[in-house]
């Protein structure tokens, strides 16, 4: 296992993150955060609640720009956002926000083929019926095709953001809690599709996920984040040797350790 | 415990039954509430009769003073007399089918874009009505081609002169005031600041300052010779003044627009200006609509100060008709009553204009 420290990107890697840093304000988001993916492999990432997770995301994505460090996608610098490189790579990248997202004012298959039909100029009877067979990859019935976003259940939302998220076949593929609110059936079969889309089009995915089971088990890599510094990163058949106190801690579920929670004196006396 | 002896009844008896029933759950179900419908019976009986003798029975619509002075009640004799001067103020009399026609291009032009706001597919039409309406009604008003004779527009007046003032106003504020909006929430400072500054400024200050800048002031500093047109200035009062307002409204709407969308339009490689006409745009303007509508209704009644700059619109020219002779003169609760008329008649339509629109596009959300 290669320390977080000395993970300094490597030609090859696909997508490389080094010595990544952004605050806002007096907040510390992310702090020296270093580590890669090779093209087409498949990356977890874990971490507690408020550890910067859903902000690496968006750093990946383009929406932040890094106050410090590197991003680099196939060896083109995106550190800096609003410039041509970063718009053609924000392109080539599907995103699953974590609160979906989704656009109100439209209808499912609109949002769905929105990039589509506006960026890559598609007819929309064409990108409807794209749509629709999403739609079916996603598990959701093409009636649904019509409805409004606000007309669909939570785990039906999370489902079009996935197939928005994947419409434009993006050779990077970004999911913030893809499975968080789902049955566990659909949430397998959710990650049945992340790993054939990874395998059959090559696409290089990284998922934010609470769900430790799918972490070690679905994903190849696991990157684990706690207040905004990366506490562990490495392929996922070495978690067990790794012997990292933080990541012991987030797969066991545990009390104990060194993550903890701020706990007021109302919960201490609510568990006396 | 539900005691069903106590719930009122489904829909079955007669329906006075039904009405006797609905008036002692809803007037009659308190002693305060039954000394309230009473009291509001009593002032009904003592207020709508009087009225009704007043306007109706003892009114006379014969276009002369003798006939008035014979009668009790309202003289619309007054109205039905200077009707043409109310309606077009000085406009030259022989050419005054001129506003007329302009005036019902317009209020087409104004009927036409709103019944197509809520079809997106006809919403491309708006602009292009405009942009052959706006000439034609120039024309009409102006003169001076097609061997229309030429009226300067000071004669301009009335009811087209507080029509046009109103909707070029709204129509030109409107962007305006969504630029501003956009600004004040730019990351650009200078674009930022220079939002902030002039909405605060315009916003406070009263309209009738603005105008009165516009009319006095501005002129002192344009170059000698140069003059800008009473009318346009006035105009361009109005439009800077509702586009401060306006610009908070939209702001209003742009903030409820969660971050998240703006943030995955612009994941998906759409560009400022994309996303906010895609995805902002249209559902921060939903979310304003009852207070943007405000704002024009609040801009239609507010263009009646333009009198303190010396132009005649609406209700102006009910002035102008009150002093055109000494007998009139006493009739002015008939003339501003005509005035209010036609006020609430335009506002309350803008009103129910809203409430429909408001309704449309909520359809539209749940096809």
């Amino acid at each position: 296992m290669i320390p977080a420290e000395n993970n300094l990107p490597r030609k090859d890697d696909f997508i490389a993150v080094h010595d990544l840093g952004k605050s806002f304000g007096a907040v510390h988001a992310l702090r020296g955060i270093s580590f890669s993916v090779p093209r087409g492999e498949t990356m977890a990432i874990i971490g507690p609640s408020a550890a910067g997770k859903s902000v690496l995301m968006k750093c990946l994505v383009g929406l932040y720009a890094p106050d410090t460090g590197r991003i680099c996608l196939d060896g083109e610098d995106v550190s800096t956002t609003g410039n041509e490189t970063r718009k053609k790579w924000a392109e080539k990248t599907g995103m699953l926000f974590q609160h979906n997202a989704l656009f109100d004012s439209l209808q499912v298959w609109e949002n769905i083929c929105f990039s589509l039909i506006e960026s890559r100029k598609l007819s929309r009877k064409v990108a409807r019926d794209h749509a629709v067979d999403l739609l079916g990859l996603v598990g959701l019935d093409p009636d649904s095709a019509g409805l409004r976003p606000s007309d669909l259940s939570g785990g039906m939302q999370k489902r079009v953001g996935i197939a928005r998220a994947i419409a434009t076949d993006p050779e990077i593929l970004l999911l913030d809690n893809p499975t968080a609110g789902l049955d566990p059936v659909l949430s397998n079969h959710i990650e049945n599709m992340i790993a054939a889309i990874a395998q059959k089009r090559g696409t290089t995915v990284i998922t934010i996920t609470n769900d430790m089971k799918i972490a070690r088990h679905r994903y190849q890599n696991l990157a684990m984040l706690h207040d905004g510094t990366l506490q562990w990163t490495g392929p996922t058949t070495e978690i067990e040797n790794a012997g990292n106190a933080y990541l012991t801690q987030m797969l066991s579920g545990s009390s104990q350790g060194p993550i903890t929670m701020r706990t007021g004196k109302r919960q201490d006396q609510l568990f006396a | 415990m539900t005691d069903i002896a106590k719930l009122p009844p489904g829909p079955l008896g007669s329906s006075s039954q039904r009405a006797v029933i609905w008036a002692r759950k809803n007037l009659f179900n308190s002693w305060f509430n039954s000394i309230l419908t009473l009291g509001s019976i009593a002032a009904l009986f003592w207020i709508i009769p009087p009225m009704i003798e007043w306007g109706i029975t003892n009114a006379t619509l014969t276009p002369s003073i003798e006939a008035c002075r014979e009668v009790t009640g309202a003289c619309w004799g007054f109205v039905n007399a200077n009707l043409r001067l109310i309606l077009f103020g000085t406009y030259p009399y022989d050419e005054q089918w001129r506003p007329l026609l302009a005036m019902v291009v317009l209020v087409g032009i104004i009927i036409g874009s709103l019944g197509a706001v809520p079809y997106a597919g006809m919403r491309k039409w708006i602009i292009p009505m405009w942009l052959v309406g706006i000439p034609v009604i120039a024309i009409l008003m102006w003169g001076g081609v097609l061997g229309l004779t030429y009226v300067q527009n000071s004669y301009w007046g009335g009811l087209p002169l507080t029509l046009i003032l109103s909707s070029i106003g709204i129509i030109f504020a409107f962007p305006l005031g969504l630029l501003l909006a956009l600004g004040r929430q730019s990351s650009m400072p200078a674009i930022k600041t220079l939002s902030v500054v002039y909405i605060e400024i315009i916003r406070g200050v009263p309209l009738i300052t603005v105008l009165f800048m516009a009319s006095v002031m501005f002129p002192l500093f344009l170059p000698e010779g140069v003059t800008i047109d009473k009318l346009l200035r006035a105009q361009i009062g109005i439009i800077l003044f509702t586009a401060a307002y306006l610009a908070e409204v939209f702001r209003g709407g742009l903030q409820a627009v969660p971050n998240g969308q703006f943030e995955a339009g612009n994941s998906l490689g759409l560009s400022y200006w994309q996303s906010m006409r895609l995805i902002i745009l249209p559902q921060a303007m939903r979310l304003v609509i009852p207070p943007t509508v405000g704002s024009f209704i609040s801009m239609f009644k507010d263009t009646t100060l333009v009198v303190i700059i010396g132009l005649f619109d609406l209700l102006n020219t009910v002035k102008l008709a009150l002093r055109s002779d000494p007998a009139w003169t006493r009739y002015y609760v008939e003339g501003y009553a005509f005035a209010a008329a036609i006020f609430f008649l335009f506002c309350y339509s803008m009103a129910r204009y809203a409430a429909y629109l408001e309704k449309e596009l909520r359809k539209g959300e749940q096809r």
